[in-house]
């Protein structure tokens, strides 16, 4: 069997990576699929525990995770194409003035 | 090294390879589809540590409705590759040290703490779809209705804000 | 030797099945394709093709010829990764679906390994059917983007809309059968329409025919077929998503459309008509001999309209391949075990054929759908069937136990 640190150390690698695509990258797209991948390093630590606890209360954690993900990308990219619409652009660097 | 072991380390690196990948790209779309990568092996991670149903639910709603809505939008934008521009000097010598400081510290703080997380089940038990919607249903009903209630107001939300001015 | 191959067994045998079921499927999509001109060409009222080989049976071989040798042409400013992964996603996802659907009933051990008629014996094999069916936006998607051109755009972009849109009715209208077996495995799904032996009467069709309608339109849809094609119509967008592909990569497409389509039959028949079961009653066991009887006179038939062919090749290719079929059946009743072994995919394959006719069948009497009236039967019609059969199926089972 995997040791469920392996899991866990997974998850920290990717939530990492995560943080360095949202502090790194400009375009604003790019920026909202790098907070994708951080909640999926969060769900994949959910699953590693509920399987090392033998409890299942982790993946129902996981399926309202997912659910609130969608929520969340679909109001996201709403904001994304009016506020592109607004600037003619998608670089974040753009976006740091209230005046258009 | 024993089959789960390296089925694990085969879909790990996939994972961060797409991770990277994902952070690399120049092109948006390259980094959706370098996404949707690693949601597949996270879903493959799902299924082998026995938790089938939220391995489909992974590849069904995030790799097929929520990716497909981060593809529609980069398709609809017309979304360029960005131009280079140089990195902030404190953004790279300061902030790449910090990131692998942090992901190192949690990594330590796992690492030294393993011994004290509960072996996981011998057989690799899996959670039937039957006990999670049991679970779903009678302990976690109010959140799950809650989340119904979420998504109306989400789709109400996403309809408003992407309209055109008539 | 014999040792190595017991202790790989589980590796070796899946892969010799693979190889198998897919030279299979390659086949039948490359026939399917003569069918379909051919069943066309009679609804229209004429002949079809009939040079290449008599009556026309070498045509895939020489359409196969054609893509190989046909330039494969890389348009200006496209996406190259985006552009040359698309078809390899979509033929890739559609082969890959039919690895956990069940063909037959039987159990055996090869080299010491339990093994079942069919790949992959997974206890969620709806819900895999339904994820790959659900990445295979992406190929339609991507293709259509990455052609830099704007009738691919447009094609592709409203052809992924359609699919995703059906993709709900899709997976809402089984919903009712599951309620009724339990279980998402395939597999079990057919054992429990055996009911009591009562043959036709215990298939699923009946406690849900709604659901099937639902679900053969929405499956319709998801294949881009018609009355659903609009995004591939050749007088409306030129090709749809396909327009700036050529050769290797065109045939791509074209044998994954194939392939669900066949994908897309097969599931009907397990969730709806019983899979591998005969609609007979166990108990009338001459039944039995029922591929013997089509076979037979099949083969002598098949015989004697070789002998119409002047040329060399008819006379020759069609009564070896009658003398073959018409050989198949008298073994059948010479030997009654491999008569037992052959009845479960008999079956199997009989209804996926049907199924196969009247997707064809449509195609060559239907009218095609307008984009905004296909959205709409979508969204304001065929969801709202769904749900009411969801709930009618439950309320169903609430109050006569099990249906």
């Amino acid at each position: 069997m995997v040791p469920t640190s392996h899991y866990l150390l997974l998850s920290a690698i990717l939530f990492g990576l995560g943080i360095v695509g949202f502090v790194f990258k400009r375009n604003i797209i790019t920026l909202f699929m790098s907070i994708e991948l951080m909640l999926n390093a969060v769900n994949l630590a959910f699953v590693a525990f509920s399987q090392s606890l033998g409890k299942p209360y982790g993946e129902v954690f996981v399926l309202f995770v997912i659910v609130v993900a969608a929520a969340e990308a679909a109001v996201g990219l709403g904001i994304i194409i009016l506020t592109a619409r607004n600037r003619r652009s998608l670089n974040v660097e753009r976006v740091d003035l209230l005046k258009l | 090294m024993t089959a789960p072991l390296l089925i694990f380390f085969v879909l790990a690196t996939l994972a961060v390879l797409g991770a990277v990948s994902l952070i690399l790209q120049r092109h948006p779309i390259h980094s959706a589809l370098s996404l949707i990568v690693v949601m597949v092996a996270l879903a493959g991670l799902y299924l082998l540590m026995g938790a089938e149903f939220v391995a489909a639910v992974q590849i069904i709603v995030y790799g097929g409705a929520i990716m497909v809505l981060f593809v529609f939008v980069i398709m609809l934008l017309n979304a360029e590759e960005e131009e280079r521009t140089n990195f902030s000097k404190l953004a790279t010598y300061a902030g790449i040290p910090l990131a692998v400081a942090m992901t190192g510290l949690i990594a330590a703080a796992i690492a030294r703490s393993s011994g004290a997380l509960p072996a996981p089940a011998p057989s690799g038990a899996l959670t039937s779809t039957k006990t999670l919607s049991m679970l779903l249903f009678s302990e976690f009903v109010y959140p799950f209705e809650l989340t119904s209630f979420l998504i109306l107001v989400a789709i109400l939300g996403a309809i408003v804000l992407a309209q055109r001015e008539s | 030797m014999n040792e190595f191959l017991t202790q790989y067994a589980f590796i070796i045998v899946p892969i010799i099945k693979i190889a198998i079921l897919v030279l299979l499927v390659l086949t039948v999509d490359a026939y399917l394709t003569w069918i379909e001109r051919k069943v066309i060409a009679h609804i229209q009222a004429r002949w079809g093709p009939h040079r290449v080989g008599p009556h026309g049976l070498l045509q895939p071989l020489a359409d196969g010829l054609k893509f190989i040798f046909k330039e494969d042409p890389l348009p200006a400013n496209v996406d190259k990764a985006a552009y040359f992964l698309a078809p390899f996603l979509t033929l890739m996802l559609a082969l890959t679906s039919l690895a956990v659907i069940p063909f037959g009933p039987q159990r055996f051990k090869v080299l010491g390994y339990e093994t079942h008629v069919g790949i992959a014996d997974v206890n969620i094999s709806l819900l895999v059917l339904f994820a790959i069916t659900a990445l295979g936006v992406y190929g339609i998607a991507l293709a259509g983007w990455a052609s830099n051109s704007k009738y691919s755009l447009l094609g592709g972009l409203r052809s992924s809309a359609q699919m995703i849109s059906y993709e709900l009715a899709l997976t809402l209208s089984v919903v009712g059968v599951l309620l009724i077996a339990g279980d998402f495995s395939l597999r079990s799904i057919v054992e429990h329409q055996t009911g009591t032996g009562r043959g036709l009467l215990s298939w699923n069709i009946f406690p849900q025919f709604i659901g099937f309608l639902c679900f053969f339109i929405a499956a319709i849809a998801e294949t881009n077929r018609v009355p659903f094609d609009l995004p591939e119509a050749e007088s409306e967008l030129v090709a749809g998503f396909h327009t700036e592909y050529a050769s290797m990569k065109f045939a791509m497409f074209f044998i994954a459309e194939y392939t669900s389509m066949i994908t897309i039959s097969c599931l009907a028949t397990i969730l709806f008509f019983g899979g591998w079961l005969s609609p007979f009653p166990v108990t009338w066991t001459f039944t039995h001999y029922l591929p013997s009887v089509l076979l037979i006179p099949f083969g002598l038939w098949v015989i004697f309209d070789g002998m119409r062919y002047e040329n060399l090749f008819g006379r020759i290719l069609l009564p070896g391949v009658g003398t073959a079929l018409a050989a198949i059946g008298a073994a059948l009743i010479v030997f009654p075990m491999i008569n037992d072994i052959v009845q479960g995919p008999f079956w199997f394959l009989a209804k996926v054929f049907t199924f196969l006719f009247v997707y064809i069948w449509m195609r060559g009497t239907l009218p095609r759908f307008r984009y905004d009236q296909l959205m709409s039967f979508g969204w304001k019609f065929l969801l709202p069937v769904s749900i009411a059969n969801v709930v009618l199926t439950a309320v169903a089972i609430l109050m006569w136990g099990k249906l």
